[in-house]
């Protein structure tokens, strides 16, 4: 069942176009993923189906709750957990809690019960009482978290929920994101980080420009990248003329040399490694490490965006591994 | 009821985080002592109380709410906490009503303050509370629309601060509290009619120094227009402005 449904959205401010077409669903309880560099328009769409940004055009409905009309209604059922916490920095962890509870009008007793569970929940216990502008960047980021499902909604927007944090908050932030996966939620991720759209999301769609170039699954984003077999030796060096006695030797298999003792094989049969060993045997060089290599999100995103990949990386700081 | 949940805990939140804090309260105290210090110098020592009243009352509340609403609101949209309340299943106009509350019952407290410190002075039995009330409630709520006003225009909060001044410090010399209106140059005066604190004003002299000049009927209408149409218009810019 489609939980979230957009289409055609178009987000417009004076003659620039943040947000151009974009069409996607959201399965309820799956993670789906909106990848791209800075200035795609994941913000912007967010902010669209989240009541923060008005639609120019196009349509966009949550649980068959249609915009603008259905709006405040479909805020009930939406968490949402923007890039940078916007908790109030002068109450503690427990009362920001409470408050952002209140805002969706549970009560004073239940909001407590509530609060102090999901301190619990996010180890946050201890620091409770203490005001939010004392919270490290990881824990402001876990109790924004905890802010935006305390309501229970069934619908949780995560705007680059580990950019700018360390790693290991980042490592606790996406098990927290696993498990309310487990518990049902469906979660719409906006992500610069590839690796972390692969680990998480079950459907990714690459955001550029204000558009969607590319949106499936991850077998389905897979397949464009597919090359046939690859295997990668690591030798003890690799001299200049190495790939053309490869080629002497095994003209079916194309070469490519990475570095000067790494060397990739290409092929669209099997390779059989058994010859590459004696040839490189006889050469007088040592096989180190012989890998299958299987391609990566990575390589489908810069196939697809043509985006240079070190310079999105560089955008914000933090948050991998 | 769910709304209300979230109308009282926004109101809280704001008394409790900014309008209670020791600064703001001694901000209530001292501001129209000073005034009534001035004032007293400037007359040479023979002041008096009644007919300094309604303008130290005027002159509180004013300060108090537009730059208090201005300033808190321009602060929250700064570090983004005021984008949690726009994403909250509130309506738009009791989430402002919420936010502006706090500055008007800081008005009306603060216009209260020089009553209990003139209560020292001199007696005040005589006078007609229930309308002074409703009348500060009038004045403090035209302030602060002004304060969201400013809010809405400003995206610093430095800019709130100095453009609420652009409207105040006029404000005091045009309404008639201490130059009366009839005294003002003949081009200035039409201004004066324009100010909502002129009405307010008057009520308050009429109802505590009797020297008013205007009906308080009609002013009373003419204060609760100003009210709405302030509310309204800022209503407008919020929509315009803040969800773009």
């Amino acid at each position: 069942m489609n939980i979230v449904e957009v289409n055609d959205l178009v987000k417009r401010y004076d003659s620039f176009t943040a947000v151009d077409g974009v069409t996607f669903h959201l399965t309820e309880g799956e993670i789906f993923g909106l990848l791209g560099p800075n200035g795609a328009g994941k913000t912007t769409t967010i902010n669209m189906l989240t009541g923060l940004a008005r639609i120019t055009s196009g349509s966009a409905s949550v649980a068959g709750l249609t915009y603008p009309g259905g709006l405040k209604k479909a805020q009930r059922l939406i968490g949402i957990v923007p890039d940078e916490s916007n908790l109030y920095e002068e109450l503690d962890g427990f009362e920001n809690l409470c408050f952002c509870a209140a805002l969706y009008g549970i009560s004073r007793k239940e909001r407590e019960t509530k609060a102090r569970e999901l301190l619990e929940q996010f180890n946050l216990t201890e620091a409770g009482e203490r005001p939010f502008k004392a919270y490290s960047k990881g824990m402001k980021r876990k109790l924004t978290i905890a802010a935006g499902i305390i309501h229970d909604p069934r619908i949780l927007f995560l705007d680059e929920p580990t950019t700018g944090i360390d790693v290991s908050s980042a490592r606790q932030i996406r098990a927290l994101i696993q498990e309310l996966h487990r518990q049902g939620k469906t979660i719409l991720l906006t992500t610069h980080y590839i690796e972390e759209a692969e680990r998480l999301c079950q459907r990714i769609a690459f955001l550029v420009q204000g558009k969607i170039v590319r949106l499936g699954t991850l077998p389905d984003l897979m397949e464009e990248v597919q090359q046939g077999n690859v295997v990668q030796f690591t030798l003890s060096k690799a001299t200049p003329d190495l790939a053309e006695k490869i080629f002497g030797a095994f003209p079916e298999i194309q070469t490519e040399t990475i570095n000067t003792n790494t060397i990739r094989f290409f092929s669209a049969t099997p390779i059989n490694i058994a010859p590459l060993t004696r040839f490189f045997d006889e050469l007088g060089l040592s096989i180190f490490e012989a890998k299958r290599i299987h391609p990566s999100l990575e390589d489908v995103f810069v196939k697809v965006t043509k985006v240079v990949l070190n310079q999105m990386k560089q955008e914000k700081g933090g948050g991998k591994g | 009821m769910k709304s209300w949940i979230a109308f009282w805990n926004i109101l809280k939140k704001d008394m409790r985080t900014y309008y209670l804090k020791p600064p703001n309260i001694s901000w209530g105290i001292i501001f129209p002592v000073a005034w009534t210090l001035m004032l007293f110098v400037k007359s040479g020592g023979s002041v008096n109380i009644i007919s300094l009243l309604p303008g130290v009352m005027c002159l509180s509340i004013l300060f108090g709410t537009t730059s208090m609403l201005a300033v808190t609101i321009t602060f929250e949209r700064r570090n983004r906490s005021f984008e949690r309340l726009l994403i909250a299943p509130v309506d738009l106009n009791l989430l402002i009503f919420a936010k502006t509350s706090g500055a008007i019952l800081f008005g009306i407290v603060n216009a209260f303050f020089p009553v209990v410190m003139a209560l020292f002075l001199t007696p005040l039995f005589d006078i007609a509370w229930f309308p002074v009330l409703a009348d500060v409630f009038l004045i403090s709520a035209t302030s602060t629309f002004m304060g969201l006003f400013i809010a809405v225009s400003v995206s610093e909060v430095f800019e709130a601060q100095t453009f609420s001044n652009f409207f105040r410090f006029p404000m005091i010399f045009l309404c008639g509290l201490f130059i009366p209106i009839q005294d003002l140059p003949g081009f200035l005066k039409p201004l004066s009619y324009i100010l909502p604190l002129t009405y307010g004003a008057d009520i308050l002299k009429s109802l505590i120094s009797r020297d008013g000049h205007m009906g308080i009927a009609a002013s009373f209408l003419i204060l609760l227009v100003f009210c709405l149409v302030l509310f309204w218009f800022s209503m407008r810019n919020v929509k315009r402005k803040w969800i773009v």
